[in-house]
């Protein structure tokens, strides 16, 4: 039976209805059950295919940012504990893992990519409360795309040569891997399949703020019977990153993370004989013209910019919209808006989870300030947010200029700032006007003029007529600042091997 | 009496931009003969006019990277032609240098095959390095190179007509643009070059060649905000770090080969100035879509 109280007609005469979710239209909660999962008070390092307790004594604690409740402690590896894993990688690199055949090698990562997947549920709500993205998002997306990630890579391990034609690929020996905290498990796994599937082993330091799902990866590991020191992983800040980045004996670094800590890595590492891959951050243009089809621009708006509360380096948040139709578009994803539910991330019904971490909830907040002070027009749904946790409202900001903080620094949350444009020149003169060049969205229902925007749009991945897709066979990785090399597909093996 | 004929001596200037501008700084260093006879004397090329040489860089890379990879072809394989018809002049440049006369042509010929080769990689690479992906979504999903930029190039000191062309080639065989800083020791022969690829059917500006001192000019060339990536075949320790170093700023792509590299014929040179874009479009799946047929 229809409600007409719930369907609310606009005043001026364009036929359009919609649905008042701010009237008695509420849903039951749909909690994720977290009893069957085990989470130790306490974890060590995992060095050599065991844990262990860090030489530097110390630990941290990793907390639920949608309840700031603590959830476990964790080891704060300090150089000697890195020297340590390094050393359980080198040996484990001369003595066992070069030494199996590349057959046996995948069979190892196939192992564990079943593994994933029989575990996927406790995998999915540890990610959910240690990182704060909504359950739906870990359970569909990151969980089975590490997974899968694996399952691919595992395949490549006796095929490598079909994929460096007239070259002999060789593996490089020991990877440092420098993980961030947006997709803890699916990180780790981009870094470490295509690593073993060349032949090389690992130290791998999860994100500070995110690091269960990584531990329980290392207890899953250990139960696939992975030879010990294959893959190492130890927990800690900076100061553990850069022990590895600097760790002699380490001679390929892989690292996810900020323009600025690239930066640095970079240079620290100059004159040396490591091997580098950066992916870094972005800020990507989202451009919908007059012609898209334009309810489907509006879900492709919401997804580039609030999946996994904006904590996506590939995150849509410059949109431009042609003049024609900007009205509209707003309107609609003003709309759209209003129907996202901020809160519990383990509730099912959540469409958006917990800010990582206070002070990521921080820089957001100072971005939305500075939104505000340049002249943009600001705008928030009128959602409810928890009162413990840190939470942020999905947030547009109107009327911004190219030359506004918003439109050039990444923020990385719920925050997207809206410019319109007239011409295909000036949007692809727009987009690309910036340091930033990781991925890029066109939308418009003309084929000539997607690949037009497409070869055109300088960034490493573009999503036409959809947006935020990933796939272990997709290359992923960015231009310019964004970052170098490839992650996922046949390109993901480069940075993992040499000649 | 006879009157004895004086020979008109040339000019080394730089090769900025299609223009044979002298350094905007007035300076020059004397090139001469392993005897201590000046050569001539070369351009002293500064900070500017590398500057200058990025501007045009930058400024020819948008058409030379969209043109299409079969015309690209063309252009390189005339430059070879060029020199071939050139080939005397360029082994007297490399013999004046100090080469036997067998050496100065084997390094000609060298020169010209490298060019002919990588000519033939311009509509080629793509297949090489694309893929097609087989993504698990209904989504056609690509992976294609693109042209990286503008290129900063410090040919090796040695093999001045080849190791200089093999350092730069592959980049531009592969749609980039280049500023190119020529063998110190032996920088005269690469301005014969320039000479010729100017009287090629290069676009301005696509390769530009600067003489001078790599202990001046490394500095500007690792830090420019504009140039995407540093290919550098010298193998100076110190100077390498430094370059490794300042090319963090814009997080510049950075190769440092060993000089014998600059001469290889191998699209792994050319893949390496190349970014991989991947590209998603949905695949409607109603109707008929999946059926068989």
């Amino acid at each position: 039976m229809a409600n007409t109280k719930n369907i609310k007609q606009k005043a001026n005469s364009t036929p359009d209805r919609k649905l008042d979710f701010n009237g008695d239209w509420s849903y039951a909660p749909s909690l994720e059950g977290t009893e069957h999962i085990k989470i130790e008070k306490r974890y060590g390092l995992f060095i050599d295919g065991k844990f262990s307790a860090p030489k530097s004594g110390k630990y941290f604690a990793t907390i639920n940012p949608a309840t700031e409740a603590k959830l476990s402690e964790v080891a704060d590896a300090s150089a000697a504990d890195v020297d340590l894993a390094v050393k359980a990688a080198s040996r484990a690199y001369e003595k066992s893992w070069s030494k199996l055949r590349a057959a046996e090698r995948g069979k190892y990562l196939y192992r564990i990519a079943r593994m994933i997947q029989e575990r996927a549920r406790e995998f999915a709500v540890i990610e959910t409360m240690d990182g704060g993205k909504p359950i739906r998002e870990s359970r569909d997306i990151d969980v089975p795309l590490a997974a899968n990630h694996f399952f691919y890579y595992a395949g490549w391990a006796d095929k490598l040569e079909y994929a460096f034609p007239g070259k002999k690929p060789a593996p490089i020996g020991v990877a440092g891997q420098i993980i961030p905290w947006n997709f803890p498990l699916l990180m780790a796994a981009w870094k470490i399949a295509p690593a073993l599937a060349t032949g090389n082993t690992v130290v791998l330091k999860p994100a500070e703020t995110t690091p269960l799902t990584a531990l329980k990866l290392a207890e899953l590991i250990r139960d696939c019977d992975l030879p010990p020191g294959v893959v190492n992983i130890v927990t800690g800040a900076g100061t553990t990153g850069a022990a590895i980045v600097q760790h002699p004996s380490i001679h390929k670094i892989a690292f996810t993370g900020s323009t600025d800590v690239g930066k640095l890595i970079q240079k620290s590492i100059a004159g040396s004989d490591k091997k580098l891959t950066l992916e870094l951050g972005g800020k990507a243009a989202n451009i919908i013209f007059e012609d898209a089809p334009l309810d489907q621009a509006v879900e492709g708006i919401v997804n580039g910019i609030f999946f996994n509360q904006g904590h996506v380096c590939c995150a849509g948040s410059r949109l431009f919209v042609q003049e024609a139709v900007i009205e509209t578009v707003v309107a609609k994803l003003k709309d759209r808006m209003e129907s996202l539910i901020v809160g519990n991330p383990l509730d099912k019904n959540t469409d958006i989870g917990a800010i990582n971490s206070a002070s990521q909830l921080k820089t957001i907040q100072q971005y939305i300030q500075i939104g505000k002070k340049e002249g943009a027009e600001f705008y928030q749904s009128s959602c409810t947010i928890p009162a413990k946790g840190f939470f942020c409202k999905p947030t547009l900001f109107l009327n911004v200029s190219q030359s506004h903080r918003i439109a050039q620094e990444e923020i990385f949350g719920p925050v997207l700032a809206i410019q319109s444009f007239r011409t295909i020149e000036e949007v692809i003169e727009k987009a690309n006007n910036i340091p930033y060049g990781l991925s890029a969205g066109v939308w418009t229902d003309k084929g000539s003029k997607i690949f037009n925007l497409t070869s055109r749009l300088r960034a490493g991945v573009v999503w036409a007529n959809t947006y935020n897709k990933f796939d272990p066979s997709s290359p992923f990785g960015g231009y310019k600042e964004s970052g170098f090399g490839r992650e996922g597909g046949l390109h993901g093996l480069y940075p993992y091997v040499k000649f | 009496m006879m009157m004895e004929r004086i020979p008109v001596l040339k000019t080394y200037k730089l090769y900025i931009g299609g223009q044979f501008p002298r350094t905007e700084s007035g300076r020059f260093y004397a090139v001469k003969t392993s005897a201590g006879k000046l050569l001539a004397n070369a351009c002293l090329a500064s900070r500017k006019d590398f500057r200058n040489a990025v501007v045009a860089a930058r400024t020819a890379f948008g058409s030379w990277c969209s043109r299409s990879p079969f015309n690209r072809s063309q252009i390189l394989y005339r430059l070879a032609e060029m020199m071939e018809s050139r080939k005397s002049q360029l082994t007297e440049e490399l013999k004046s240098a100090g080469y036997t006369t067998a050496k100065a042509e084997k390094e000609t010929d060298d020169a010209i095959d490298l060019v002919v080769h990588y000519s033939g990689w311009c509509d080629k690479y793509h297949q090489f390095m694309g893929t097609v992906n087989p993504v698990s979504s209904s989504h056609f999903n690509f992976s294609s190179p693109e042209a990286m930029g503008v290129m900063a190039v410090v040919a090796p000191e040695e093999a001045p007509l080849v190791g200089l062309l093999g350092s730069f080639i592959p980049a531009i065989a592969g749609g980039n643009t280049a500023v190119v800083l020529a063998s110190e020791g032996k920088p005269l022969v690469s301005m014969t070059l320039a000479e010729i690829i100017h009287a090629s059917d290069f676009p301005a500006g696509v390769i530009n060649i600067l003489t001078g001192q790599l202990s001046e000019l490394h500095g500007w060339m690792a830090s420019h905000m504009d140039v995407n990536a540093l290919i550098c075949f010298r193998n100076d320790a110190t100077l390498t770090k430094k370059m490794a170093e300042l090319a963090s700023a814009n997080v510049k792509r950075t190769f440092f080969h060993p000089a014998s590299k600059a001469q290889e014929q191998t699209p792994y040179r050319l893949a390496e100035t190349q970014e991989i874009k991947t590209t998603w479009h949905p695949i409607e799946n109603i109707g008929g879509a999946k059926a068989g047929y």
